[in-house]
């Protein structure tokens, strides 16, 4: 053992390596995407791992892999799930041999997701056991817990952290590889009594599951980890508790030191709920609030235990106004909630009424690729009735203003479909669907099938960049690289594109302004879809080595570059235009545009 | 000893760095640390913190509103947004160099780093206001605001470890080539 100051997302990925982890998938998200990446820094040389092309690919990979034996680690984000939900439905009913364990990463606020949905519902609606860690330390032991559970029961076992469990820092100890669990795999042993999915076997295998899953109740309630402190006896005057888990946990247990004596439970296993520790905690008490992120799970679950064991204390939380509904909890949130739910009177806080503080919505990054290529397509279609359907990724932030070019966002992929039903409804508008390169592998593959099949219209923007960009740069089939090391044959987006039946498929560097603005003027207009695919590196990865600079001379203080493309290397002082060189990477989108080409230099010049 | 210290600042200014050269110098100590910070779409450009905690038996990274007995500004807006974490008696380093929002090149609306200046001395007894235009040149590089901060806040005395420490976590964590370039700007004064 030693110690190691790690992230809770790379104390997963070391205790998965601890329990001899054979296999590691998943799809980038964040706050989930260091799992992966820590594995593929630490691994030994036994480990494959690999970005998938999306989440589905990768629980299906991960099945396949506890199929034979082994122990595989899939990991993706809340979102995530949602696209591996098929296969992880079915394999709950027909199980694992070796251990699989799902690392689902949930995200309250939201920080960085589309939804607040919580993974801890989607356990007891998929009826796959989940573990719930409130830190890094903890992250570290669960996961290896979960590779046991998993091969015991024959299931599937989720690891649920949240962003600030994923994400927050500790000194915790750890395994040196010499103490690593060595598992190694049977192979796949035929029996397709076992493994093809029928009816008749789902039926009895959700009988077997229902069972199971009550014995993990009454296993989990002798759980360690789901404690009730102080213990019995230490406690006898408490009338009230309170119930938590997650992260919240630790705001609790901070509250506690400044509150005083109070009866707590800690849930690490919401699913299959501990029920009879949930019996124990509540015996005497008269009121618990309920501190949780996401769904008012606990909450939920000790209403219904008070109803089965006939039980008349008070459960407070989400659902009687006691606890907010949606978002982050924090500290003092949660010591205000406690605070009240005392009636402990707490120092009043002087309101400040500080000067007014600068806005900061998240940009794209100056000489970003996205902004030109955006920019074209709003040149190119002034005065035109439009829509632009955007997608997941930096790109969405082509939403901000001056650009204001992401008129839809839904989830992954769905731009196409989009697309073409605006279109299919108003025969006039011209409808386009921005895709990323890694969306474009990951999610939008079928929309264009369904769209060229099905003769609708609109303009595919590709937005290739050649990367994963947004959650940190991971390789996609794009990219002719993949996380084993190796440089392989890229996948080519044209060739997809053409193979699939797009007949006007055009490459065009955004940052050549007036070539790009032609191309799509041009493209647009044509019959039926067609495809436009902008390639420049994203410039996180290729920083150039070129600035502009703007002669104060000829600049006329127009504003004309501020105006129309919002960069942030660019501002105005003393009424001229001035560049940040800390910032610029001389994408000269700016000095294509000045009027009175007042800005010089940089890389396209 | 218990700390809780709050760095702050713009996406892309070096606060995750700095963050992590106390954490490895209050590890080599035997100070168990937590720590918790902004990753995401915010480093594009939004206000970013981290939160870091020094101390026995705490339980969560997170810091709770007037607790921070040490908040690193790396600009001056930011510091003002999360003053609501500092002790009354607490110590703050600021950045004077403000780092204006695309939005206010669009619209005019900037705001004055001096207001904002003028805000936390109004307020803040123990504030140490560093000239950050002025220490990059004569450091030589605009990319170590994040050591030069530092560098105050050891000076100070509120970060509770000695230069030698910050250096060591230098050597482990930067690669070599920046080693002197980091020790300049940790000892300018």
């Amino acid at each position: 053992m030693h110690e190691e100051f790690v992230m809770g997302n790379e104390a997963i990925a070391l205790g998965a390596l601890a329990a001899g982890v054979s296999l590691v998938c998943g799809y980038p998200g964040t706050p989930s995407t260091e799992v992966l990446e820590t594995v593929a820094k630490r691994r030994g040389e036994s480990v494959y791992v690999e970005w998938s092309v999306n989440e589905k690919t990768a629980m299906e990979l991960a099945g396949g892999a506890a199929y034979a034996g082994a122990r595989a680690l899939v990991t993706m984000k809340q979102m995530g799930l949602n696209v591996a939900s098929d296969p992880l439905m079915c394999l709950e009913y027909i199980g694992v041999k070796g251990g699989l364990v799902v690392l689902v990463a949930d995200d309250p606020g939201p920080i960085s997701s589309q939804t607040e949905q919580d993974t801890r519902s989607f356990a007891a609606f998929s009826k796959v056991p989940l573990l719930d860690p409130s830190s890094a330390a903890e992250a570290y032991e669960m996961v290896q817990e979960a590779f046991e559970l998993s091969e015991k029961y024959q299931t599937p076992v989720f690891l649920r952290p949240t962003t600030r469990v994923s994400h927050g820092y500790a000194s915790i100890r750890v395994k040196d590889p010499e103490e690593y669990t060595v598992h190694t795999p049977e192979g796949f042993v035929k029996d397709s009594g076992r493994w093809v999915i029928f009816p008749r076997l789902s039926f009895a295998n959700h009988r077997k599951i229902e069972v199971r899953n009550d014995q993990l109740k009454d296993i989990f309630s002798a759980h360690p980890l789901n404690r009730i402190e102080p213990e019995e006896g230490t406690c006898s005057g408490c009338r009230k508790g309170v119930a938590a888990g997650g992260f919240s946990y630790t705001y609790v247990m901070e509250a506690r030191e400044q509150l005083g004596r109070l009866r707590t439970l800690k849930i690490s296993t919401p699913f299959p709920f501990p029920e009879k520790k949930a019996v124990e905690f509540l015996a005497g008490l008269d009121e618990v609030l309920c501190v949780e992120e996401l769904d008012p799970y606990i909450e939920r679950e000790l209403i219904f235990v008070c109803g089965k064991y006939g039980l008349k204390t008070r459960i407070l939380g989400k659902m009687t106004g006691h606890m907010p509904r949606s978002g982050e909890n924090s500290r003092d949130l949660v010591l205000q909630a406690m605070a009240s739910f005392l009636q402990i009177s707490l120092p009043a806080v002087p309101e400040e009424t500080p000067p007014p503080l600068p806005v900061r919505p998240p940009v794209l990054c100056a000489g970003c690729p996205h902004r030109a290529s955006f920019y074209a397509v709003k040149q190119a279609m002034k005065g035109r009735k439009t829509a632009f359907c955007g997608d997941i990724g930096c790109y969405t932030l082509g939403n901000a203003m001056p650009l204001d070019m992401v008129d839809t966002c839904l989830c992954m992929g769905a731009g196409l479909g989009i697309a073409q039903s605006l279109n299919r409804l108003e025969k006039d508008r011209c409808c386009f669907a921005f895709v990323g390169d890694s969306t474009f592998f990951a999610s939008a593959l079928p929309g264009v099938v369904n769209a060229v099949y099905n003769q609708a219209e609109f303009t595919l923007i590709v937005l290739d960049n050649s990367t994963t960009a947004m959650t940190g740069h991971q390789p996609h089939p794009g990219t002719g690289k993949t996380m084993m090391g190796q440089v392989v044959e890229k996948v080519s987006i044209e060739n997809v594109l053409r193979g699939i039946g797009v007949t006007a498929v055009e490459t065009v560097d955004p940052l050549n302004h007036p070539l790009a603005v032609e191309t799509v003027r041009r493209v647009a207009d044509l019959p039926g879809v067609k495809a436009i695919v902008f390639r420049s590196p994203c410039v996180a990865l290729f920083r150039a080595s070129s600035r502009v600079t703007v002669d104060p001379a000829v600049c006329v203080g127009c504003k004309k570059c501020i105006r129309e493309i919002g960069c942030p290397a660019l501002s105005i002082s003393e009424g001229k235009a001035v560049v940040d060189p800390g910032q610029c990477n001389g994408c000269t989108l700016c000095a294509q545009l000045c009027p009175v080409g007042a800005i010089g230099g940089g890389a396209h010049a | 000893m218990r700390k809780n210290m709050i760095l702050c600042g713009v996406g892309g200014q070096g606060t995750v760095l700095a963050s992590r050269l106390i954490s490895s110098a209050a590890m080599a100590r035997r100070i168990p640390v937590l720590s918790a910070e902004t990753i995401g779409m915010a480093q594009r450009g939004g206000s970013v913190f981290s939160h870091l905690r020094m101390g026995e038996n705490l339980y969560s990274p997170m810091i709770a509103r007037g607790e921070a007995d040490l908040i690193l500004g790396f600009e001056p807006g930011e510091a003002v947004r999360l003053l609501p974490f500092l002790k009354p008696d607490g110590q703050m380093v600021v950045s004077s160099r403000p780092v204006m929002p695309v939005t206010a090149a669009l619209s005019d609306t900037g705001y004055r780093a001096e207001d904002m200046l003028d805000y936390l001395a109004s307020r803040v007894p123990r504030l140490l206001v560093v000239d950050a235009e002025k220490a990059l040149r004569e450091v030589g590089s605009p990319k170590v605001l994040n050591l030069i901060l530092l560098g105050a806040a050891l000076r100070s005395g509120a970060l509770g470890l000695e230069a030698e420490d910050l250096k060591d976590a230098v050597r482990r964590l930067i690669p070599e080539k920046f080693h002197e370039l980091n020790f300049r700007a940790l000892d300018y004064a």
